[in-house]
């Protein structure tokens, strides 16, 4: 039902919430704006909002002393792998859970998101002995391997709640038309449940590719992503900010840009099944 | 081919038994439907038969060869769900076309079987549509088109048309029993409407509980049904079922008569009782009766536009060579 409601409570309101948003969103807006500043003008008291010297000298400083591309590329790699090797194996998982629930179903679905409760730095040192001792550390196939297994309880529940809003008939028609389980979930499961399995997608590349904590203790240089380039200017040259900012900048760009393009995909995915 | 024999077939869900041994056979070519109240076991028996649940116990075969533990993909059956179950993300040809490409089947048959079904059922002005722009009556022309194109050993229909009104619902009923003259194949059809088991099957299994009641044509069901619960589920209005000094005159603990077998009078006859309610349909006519003193309500079934009304009396004249006679344990006696 419709309330009425007052064109003064209606501005408001929408003043309210753009202050909201505005103060959420300043600090991104001040990293973005002191990337563009010299360092003088970054730590100047009273600091300029505006009207300053645009100037690129941070961006230029920062490629200079670092490999971008480099880093991006690793990146990339990591985020879409982890979430690509996270998928192959949770397909299989949700559809098991979903349409062929046993008795304890329930509880492994819990057992799995609890692993996401146990603080990570727990088993840090486990985790990190044994990459060295297989050569991982500091490599992207490493790197793939622990986010996939980071992210894979937040993958399978996600599909799992997907696959479920999947009726069961249609996969039964499918085993009566004669096909296999490769072919029922291939050709029948994942083209039904392509919005789901997407926005699954966005968000864990989107997880993996913000994920600090283990990109930062198992990298050095060759297979260090962005959020390692945005440390390495912070911990040594903690005083340089425009340099900091515009390597912040930098780094959460891209990814920035993906969430503002799929926003729609993936506010389906994360209410999905919520009303119906 | 397409003759199906259950042996001894058993299905537990845990604790639960939801059917016990059970033997039935079905010969080729057959129409049989199984009928009965839900929960009676009817979609399980079915499911157990399509192979998309495992027997607990017992034997199928399929054309004489063990197919207990074969996978539902294997059997060689179709099935049409009530809820038709088409793959929605694809075109009506698609979905016809998708057990043919599970055959591997080369692409040019698969074009000449799909537009050959799509022309059968009158499907070729929607054969690139998807399932969602099609109404109920098409979606089901479609599922049934999926199943028939595989020209499998039998047809599975669990409770097609319950999903669609009423005038579709005869239709449909009509264009499944002229494709089962011109396939001659196998079909095994679930519903828990007893007008679809008349109309459409050879052979009606009647089941209760998980138990088969009788197995018969639809007129042996209707003219000796075995006990009181096949006679009262045969037939719409249901048999009136009389106990008490008016059965033990016929010698037998109760008597059923059916509704239509019951004329009525407004002057003589050896039963009376005053009308409830009148249904007039037109081609016929049903009383509900109450006061007669045999059961309450009574019911009958008169041919045409007999005009008696709310409180009017009623004589009633049953059909002696109609009345069924059963025992105290409810079965027939002779």
């Amino acid at each position: 039902m419709a309330r009425a409601v007052s064109t003064q409570r209606k501005i408001g309101f929408t003043v309210a919430a753009w202050t909201v948003g505005f103060l959420i969103f300043f600090p991104i807006l001040w990293t973005f704006l002191t990337g563009f500043k010299t360092e003088g003008e970054a730590i100047a008291s009273p600091p300029s909002f505006l009207f300053f010297d645009w100037n690129l000298s941070a961006y230029e400083a920062v490629n200079q002393r670092s490999d971008y591309p480099k880093h991006f590329l690793n990146s990339v790699v990591i985020s879409f792998g982890s979430t690509a090797l996270g998928l192959l194996i949770a397909i299989p998982a949700a559809w098991a859970m979903a349409f062929v629930p046993a008795k304890r179903t329930k509880h492994v679905l819990m057992w799995m998101l609890s692993t996401k409760m146990l603080p990570p730095v727990g088993v840090l040192i486990p985790i990190y002995l044994i990459f060295r001792d297989a050569g991982l550390l500091d490599t992207r196939t490493g790197l793939v391997i622990v986010l996939t297994l980071i992210n894979l309880p937040i993958i399978v529940w996600m599909l799992f709640t997907y696959f479920r809003e999947i009726p069961g008939e249609i996969l039964e028609a499918a085993r009566m038309d004669g096909a296999s389980l490769r072919e029922e979930i291939l050709y029948v499961l994942t083209p039904m449940a392509v919005p789901g399995i997407a926005s699954t997608l966005l968000l864990n590349v989107i997880l993996a590719w913000n994920e600090a904590f283990w990109t930062l203790n198992l990298t050095a240089a060759n297979a260090a992503p962005l959020t390692a380039f945005i440390a390495s200017f912070s911990s040594p040259e903690g005083l340089f900010y425009a340099k900091l900012s515009a390597a912040s900048t930098m780094a959460i760009a891209p990814i920035l840009i993906i969430g503002w393009f799929s926003q729609k995909q993936l506010v389906r995915g994360l209410t999905f099944g919520a009303v119906k | 081919m397409g003759r199906i024999t259950l042996n001894q077939v058993t299905k537990s869900f845990g604790e639960v038994n939801v059917i016990p041994p059970l033997d039935l056979e079905i010969d080729d070519g057959e129409f049989v439907v199984f009928v009965g109240p839900s929960g009676c076991g009817k979609s399980t028996l079915l499911r157990l038969i399509a192979g998309l649940e495992d027997v607990t116990s017992g034997m199928i075969q399929i054309d004489g060869s063990d197919a207990t533990a074969v996978p539902p993909a294997k059997r060689g059956l179709a099935m049409v769900f009530q809820s038709y179950a088409l793959y929605p993300h694809m075109s009506v040809r698609k979905n016809i076309a998708f057990p043919l490409k599970m055959a591997k089947m080369d692409q040019a048959e698969i074009e000449k079987r799909v537009n050959n079904a799509a022309s059968v059922l009158n499907l070729t002005d929607y054969i690139d549509r998807r399932p969602g722009q099609l109404s109920g009556g098409q979606r089901q022309r479609v599922a049934i088109g999926r199943a028939i194109v595989r020209e499998p050993a039998a047809f599975l229909f669990d409770e097609p048309l319950s999903n669609l009104d009423a005038a579709l619902r005869v239709g449909m009923r009509l264009e499944i029993s002229e494709l089962h003259k011109r396939l001659a194949t196998t079909m095994i059809y679930v519903t828990h409407d007893q007008v679809e088991a008349m109309t459409m099957a050879d052979k009606i299994v009647v089941l209760h509980a998980g138990v088969i009641e009788q197995v018969g044509s639809p007129l042996e069901l209707y003219q000796a049904p075995r006990n009181k619960f096949v006679a009262g589920f045969i037939g719409s209005p249901k048999m009136n079922f009389i106990e008490g000094a008016e059965a033990q005159k016929h010698g037998a603990h109760t008597i059923g008569i059916r509704p239509e077998h019951i004329e009525v009078s407004d002057s003589a006859g050896p039963w009376t009782g005053v009308v409830g309610v009148a249904e007039h349909l037109g081609s016929d006519t049903f009383f509900h009766i109450h006061e007669s003193g045999l059961a309450d309500p009574l019911t009958i079934r008169a041919s045409g536009e007999v005009s008696f009304s709310h409180g009017d009396k009623i004589y009633m004249t049953p059909r002696e060579d109609r009345i069924h006679k059963f025992d105290a344990q409810g079965l027939r006696v002779a």
